[in-house]
């Protein structure tokens, strides 16, 4: 175990680093411009994969919620809470860049649409599953309450992914298509997403990584705390 | 606001948000991790000195 927490450590930040390094490069100096929006179109190569990894960060917290409940281990509870921060980060970066993106392409900043309404709803639960865990007294108790709103809160995740044939939206709802002329066409934008995307996928396993290596240090100066109050005492 | 304004405001809201984030962590381990050490040496000398219980029951 020790092996491969050092291996990680070793490895996880720099082949991160690199392949976010690659996948810049393609956003700015490989990917062609799209024709009808423009060099600003290029927005979307970090857009979308972050809004898909905010659904594997939150998926992951109800997964591990759920274990914790079931198991009652720290470990999944600090996992749960890692990947319940790291998802936030990502949800507040589709949250940003997307409003940017509209801007010059719908006219407006925001717009109460199906997906981007659901998609802040899914940053406001797990907005409060984080205040959740800060102002609640520790203790398992306060860790149950939060496992149970990140499960809860993970089934907004479908509902974003449907909104946009459930209801009338603008927002675009095809990424790559071989029919039709809509999406990605061209390959080198497919490719350039496809790079994109491991890199957002490699980010988001390195910073839960050093996310859940905060929670292992707090845990062991509380266990400390505890070892020193009883020895006094 | 030109194109190139709007792609430069959104690069540079993700790259300030994720230094931000790591910044933060980063400052938390090294803070979490001096706070082991000191209370480790406070275990180690509480170790060989009488606890307050020891103390009162003399």
């Amino acid at each position: 175990m020790a092996t491969i927490r050092r291996l990680l450590d070793a490895v996880l930040g720099p082949l991160t680093g690199l392949i976010m390094l690659m996948a810049i490069y393609m956003v700015f100096m490989y990917v062609p411009t799209d024709k009808f929006q423009g060099i600003v179109q290029r927005i979307f190569y970090f857009h979308v994969p972050a809004a898909i990894i905010t659904f594997v960060a939150f998926g992951l917290v109800a997964i591990a919620s759920a274990m914790f409940l079931w198991q009652g281990t720290r470990f999944w509870d600090r996992l749960a809470h890692s990947a319940a921060e790291c998802g936030m980060l990502f949800c507040t970066i589709v949250l940003i860049t997307g409003p940017i993106w509209a801007r010059p392409i719908w006219g407006t900043w925001w717009t109460w649409d199906a997906r981007l309404t659901t998609t802040l709803i899914l940053w406001l639960i797990y907005a409060a599953y984080l205040m959740l865990r800060e102002f609640a007294a520790s203790g398992d108790q306060a860790a149950r309450y939060a496992a149970v709103l990140g499960i809860v809160g993970a089934v907004d995740i479908p509902i974003i992914n449907r909104s946009v044939y459930w209801w009338r939206t603008i927002h675009p709802a095809v990424l790559v298509t071989r029919e039709g002329g809509s999406g990605l066409t061209d390959p080198a934008m497919r490719a350039t997403l496809l790079v994109s995307f491991i890199a957002f996928a490699l980010l988001l396993g390195w910073l839960i990584w050093i996310r859940n290596e905060s929670a292992r240090l707090q845990d062991e100066v509380d266990h400390l705390h505890q070892r020193l109050l009883s020895e006094h005492y | 606001m030109t194109n190139l304004s709007f792609l430069f405001a959104a690069y540079a809201a993700i790259w300030v948000l994720l230094f931000l984030y790591i910044a933060n962590i980063a400052r938390r381990n090294r803070a979490l991790q001096r706070e082991i050490d000191e209370l480790r040496e406070l275990v180690n000398r509480q170790g060989t000195a009488p606890t307050l219980r020891q103390e009162t029951q003399r």
